[in-house]
């Protein structure tokens, strides 16, 4: 599915860490909020790369830093060889062509007092070079056409439609200046059931017409696999597993991998009592103290004292697949 | 065969030689807007049972929380109006109670549980004195005992340290932790009858798993009938004993779980089992039910759902579908319930 | 991916969007509340006689309001045919003055309201969507002044500008020197709640200048509170000029102000309450009508009701 030739994201050592101060005058740190701590992947022309993780995982933080719209700590963020994450002004702006994003809310994400034209056309007035002015309009209708929107709905404003509609707009934004990589977070999680699957159609119709790469955000496991070409999933702030979907899915073997999957509801009443359940006990710690060694230690039921003084490090290991857990064993919890 | 939904007739009722603890019956819910009356609920009918789960599944829109809501009592009146229908509990219909016997049933005999936590937490009580307050105005406690008491429900959800997290505030605790005090408010009073609208929705999928445990323990424990609000047919599918799917106010298919995820027997229902992505299966395409939920302004003519459906004829244009029996505790709101059942129309 | 190549895809939702036939934006929706609000409609009606009375006066009075038409002869007379509202002190046209002098209140109301939103509007929206020092340094400086009693401060101000430069343009100085700290205020809260949404976000990631985020995506969507607070600050600087002419460092003679004739007649009141009570009124009227305005607007564009 991926060809290993044609990387065209490449993130290295991608640290956040965003302080915690106190005092108002004079201000000290006292700790830092380590959101994202550590992560490094690639991601190839036309692939889809699912990331999943709970609330406080980093996976939000990850897309801001992917978008530009957060500095890191340090790290890489190359697009095609050169690091956004070093880039700015004019050259920053130029870059932002080629990677755009997709919102979950589709409530928030568009500006009430725009039409839907100013919106899908806000990309050519700030990239003006894209498109000469007379074209614009006509590349605003063909825009909505493509995602499925009726064309002379153009002077409409947002709130004349509904959630999915919303969400074709915001996918209209997004394709406007051909972007190769599109930053999906969580992108159909605000949207009804029966409209989610449309919203997921289009997202894959859009990367077979266009080639596109996208890094799919999302808490819903199952969303995901459906996506996704490569899953990694990320816990406080790093990357505990990695691998093809059917790798992840069908033989996990991260702890935390096995038991989100476990908690995953199947929407299939046969075997309900059968079906094996890893319960996790407790919260997840708190990104601004996270444990030693190895950050799941404190939920895991394999924890020995190894983990609590050595990190493992995300590696090929039994599986075939990148894990990173000194005790990975292969173990299919959804009987896939 | 075509049965109007009544109570006694209805498949979601027709459960035998046991009285149901709780019965909707023929519901409507009207909202006066600016833009008109809005007929939220449109003659719904359901019963539970003691120890049993309904799941009641829907989007949003479909009437499925304005159920509740009217079950509960806290629908705002104006702009909200029952035109039609009764609630019964034990026998007795609710809409036709006093205000003061009606509140004596409802949040003791009957509570809920909402979705979002936070805000359902009064922010500046401790969440012992939240709990105790249930004892306290319902069972004249003292402090000290409805303290007590407060700290024994804490740990009957699993609050971990519950002595001494007793009097902490809302904000301190986790998401799952909130919807735990949340729970552990509404089973303060050994309810009868717990309706849960959404309560996982808001909260992770290691935390969802750990609180739907919960409330099937708790469930088995005191034999409470369970309605469980949702629109997560992976939730439903875990814990549900029967089903009632709604779409625009109305029941279009009531069964028992597995009937409707082994073959489904309204095409709505069909469409949303075909639409969802599995974490077990690698899927191919997913199936998408074309175009929108209706406008509740502007409902389409006949079944509501015939905009939407692969399989309308003419007729459904025209005929409002009653909800047929299919078998003793099935019904389907569609005129080839039998077709999509055997898989012949297309 | 070349728009060139680009399917004809039929659109999925034929049948448009799911609201009924509401007005198009936001701002027109308000447009159409205020129209269907009774007590936007007796508001603006009173509101827009005030402002073509103090406009064209000439329109309105009978007698005019040169020393010439004033006649000691007739001093403090009643209602007559001639003279509707009666005379003053020293006989002139108690009606023809009250129409004089509303060009004075509505013209500071108007010209210290406009100020202050936007001066106030703009450094609000400066410190809110720059923050940190520039934000420190505004809200500072505008707390300094908010300090100050208003009443109070603009006696101080008027006096030290002294009774040979007062006018119109010093007392509106003096109010809106003042009063655009609140302004700032609203402003900057506002725009903190617009900067940190969605869509300001998703400005960002095309690559929109802060110029651009802030005049299409903040500013269209913070400025309601602040438009709002300007209507009624409205009414509230009309009756503090009538308050800084009464107490004698706004409007002065021979100008006409509703404050100073009120001022005038206080000492002859029992006798001839006529000249104190219809300026009196008609100050009244044009603050209720303002109040009235303020309230519709308030109500038409609260987001909460949206």
């Amino acid at each position: 599915m991926a060809p290993s030739g044609d990387r065209i994201l490449e993130v290295r050592d991608l640290v956040k860490h965003f302080p915690l101060t106190q005092g108002i005058v004079l201000k000290r740190q006292i700790g830092a909020i380590k959101a994202v701590d550590g992560v490094s992947f690639d991601l190839h022309r036309g692939e889809t790369l699912g990331v999943v993780g709970e609330s406080g995982c980093g996976k939000s933080t990850l897309a801001k830093l992917l978008m530009a719209l957060e500095r890191p700590t340090s790290g890489e963020v190359k697009i095609n060889g050169v690091d956004m994450a070093k880039a700015h002004g004019g050259e920053l702006k130029r870059m932002r062509r080629n990677i755009q994003m997709v919102m979950q809310d589709p409530y928030t994400s568009l500006n009430p007092r725009m039409t839907v034209g100013d919106i899908v056309g806000e990309p050519f007035e700030i990239h003006s070079e894209v498109a000469p002015k007379g074209d614009r309009r006509r590349k605003v209708q063909e825009l909505l056409e493509v995602v499925g929107l009726n064309p002379e709905h153009i002077n409409r404003y947002p709130h004349q439609f509904s959630g999915g509609q919303r969400q074709r707009i915001g996918i209209a934004r997004g394709l406007a200046l051909q972007p190769e990589i599109i930053i999906c977070d969580e992108p159909v999680s605000a949207l009804d059931v029966s409209i989610q699957a449309q919203v997921m159609n289009l997202l894959e119709r859009l990367q077979n017409e266009f080639n596109l790469a996208y890094i799919f955000i999302a808490h819903d496991l199952s969303v995901v696999r459906h996506i996704s070409d490569r899953v990694a999933v990320m816990y406080l702030g790093k990357i505990v597993e990695l691998g093809k979907d059917d790798a992840i899915y069908e033989r996990p073997s991260h702890p935390y991998t096995q038991a989100l999957l476990s908690a995953v509801p199947v929407p299939d009443p046969e075997g309900r009592e059968t079906r094996e359940r890893i319960i996790l006990q407790g919260d997840p710690p708190s990104p601004a103290d996270p444990p030693s060694g190895c950050r799941f230690r404190t939920r895991c039921w394999k924890a020995q004292d190894v983990c609590a003084e050595h990190e493992p490090l995300l590696e090929v290991r039994t599986g075939g697949h990148l894990s990173a857990c000194h005790f990975a064993e292969v173990h299919d919890v959804i009987g896939a | 065969m075509v049965t109007n939904p009544s109570i006694d007739t209805h498949p979601l009722s027709a459960e035998v030689g046991q009285e149901p603890l709780l019965a909707v019956d023929n519901l409507h819910v009207e909202f006066t807007t600016r833009q008109g009356v809005v007929r939220a609920v449109n003659g719904v009918s359901y019963t539970v049972h003691a120890g049993e789960s309904l799941a009641v599944l829907g989007e949003s829109g479909s009437g499925k929380s304005v159920t509740a809501q009217a079950i509960m009592g806290i629908l705002d009146m104006p702009p909200a109006r029952i035109p039609k229908g009764e609630i019964r509990f034990r026998g007795t219909d609710m809409l036709k109670l006093s205000d003061q016997a009606r509140s004596q049933i409802r949040g003791q005999r009957i509570a809920m549980v909402f979705q979002d936590a936070l805000s359902a937490l009064n922010p500046v009580f401790t969440v012992g004195w939240q709990i105790g307050e249930m004892f306290r105005v319902h069972r004249g406690m003292s402090k000290r005992d409805a303290q007590k008491k407060a700290i024994e429900l804490m740990e009957r959800v699993r609050i971990p340290a519950a002595r001494q997290r007793v009097n902490d505030y809302p904000h301190q605790f986790s998401g799952g932790m909130r919807q735990r005090i949340m729970i552990a408010m509404s089973i303060a009073l050994d309810p009868e009858v717990l309706i849960a609208d959404e309560p996982t929705t808001a909260l992770d999928v290691t935390v969802q798993a750990q609180i739907m445990e919960l409330l099937a323990e708790l469930q088995r424990e005191s034999n409470m009938g369970l309605i469980l609000i949702t629109h997560d047919l992976g939730v439903v599918a875990d814990v549900a004993d029967k089903i009632a799917v709604m779409y625009a106010g109305r029941i279009v298919e009531g069964a028992p779980v597995h009937d409707v995820y082994k073959n489904p027997a309204h095409p709505y229902s069909k469409g949303l089992l075909d639409s969802i992505p599995r974490v077990d299966q690698k899927g191919q395409e997913l199936y998408a039910i074309k175009g929108l939920p209706p406008n509740l302004l502007d409902m389409p003519s006949g079944c509501a759902f015939h905009p939407r459906c692969p399989y309308r004829r003419d007729n459904c244009v025209t005929d409002v579908p009653p909800l047929y029996e299919i078998s003793g505790t099935r019904g389907s709101a569609c005129h080839y319930y039998r077709e999509v059942l055997d898989g012949t129309l297309g | 991916m070349s728009n060139d190549t680009l399917p004809a895809t039929a659109p999925a939702q034929p049948t448009g969007p799911a609201k009924g036939k509401r007005p198009a934006s936001l701002w027109s929706d308000a447009w159409y509340d205020l129209r269907r609000n009774p007590v936007f409609i007796i508001g603006a009606a009173m509101i827009t006689l005030f402002i073509a009375v103090s406009a064209f006066p000439g329109l309105f009075d009978t007698v005019g309001v040169d020393s010439s038409t004033c006649d000691l002869a007739v001093a403090r007379k009643g209602i007559s045919p001639q003279h509707w509202f009666g005379t003053d002190n020293l006989g002139c046209d108690v009606y023809s003055r009250v129409i004089h002098g509303a060009r004075v209140s509505i013209i500071v109301g108007i010209v210290s309201a406009a100020v202050t939103g936007v001066v106030g509007g703009a450094l609000g929206l400066l410190a809110g969507f720059y923050g940190r020092w520039v934000d420190v340094l505004l809200s500072r400086v505008a707390e300094i002044f908010f300090a100050i009693p208003s009443i109070l401060g603009a006696l101080l101000i008027l006096a030290v500008i002294g009774r040979d430069n007062a006018g119109i343009t010093s007392v509106v100085f003096a109010l809106a020197l003042l009063a655009w700290p609140m302004i700032l205020r609203i402003m900057r809260a506002a725009v903190i709640t617009a900067k940190h949404q969605d869509y300001v976000m998703a400005a960002r990631a095309l690559g929109a200048g802060p110029g651009r985020i802030m005049l299409r995506h903040i500013l269209p969507n913070a400025v309601a509170p602040v438009i709002v607070v300007s209507t009624i600050n409205l009414g509230a600087f009309i009756a503090a000029e009538a308050a800084l002419s009464f107490l004698g460092v706004g409007i002065q003679s021979p100008q006409i102000s509703w404050g100073l004739m009120i001022a005038d007649a206080r000492n002859r009141f029992v006798e001839a309450p006529l000249p104190l009570l219809f300026p009196a009124l008609f100050l009244s009227l044009t603050i209720l009508s303002v109040v009235m305005l303020g309230d519709a607007v308030r109500d038409a564009l609260d987001p909460k009701l949206r």
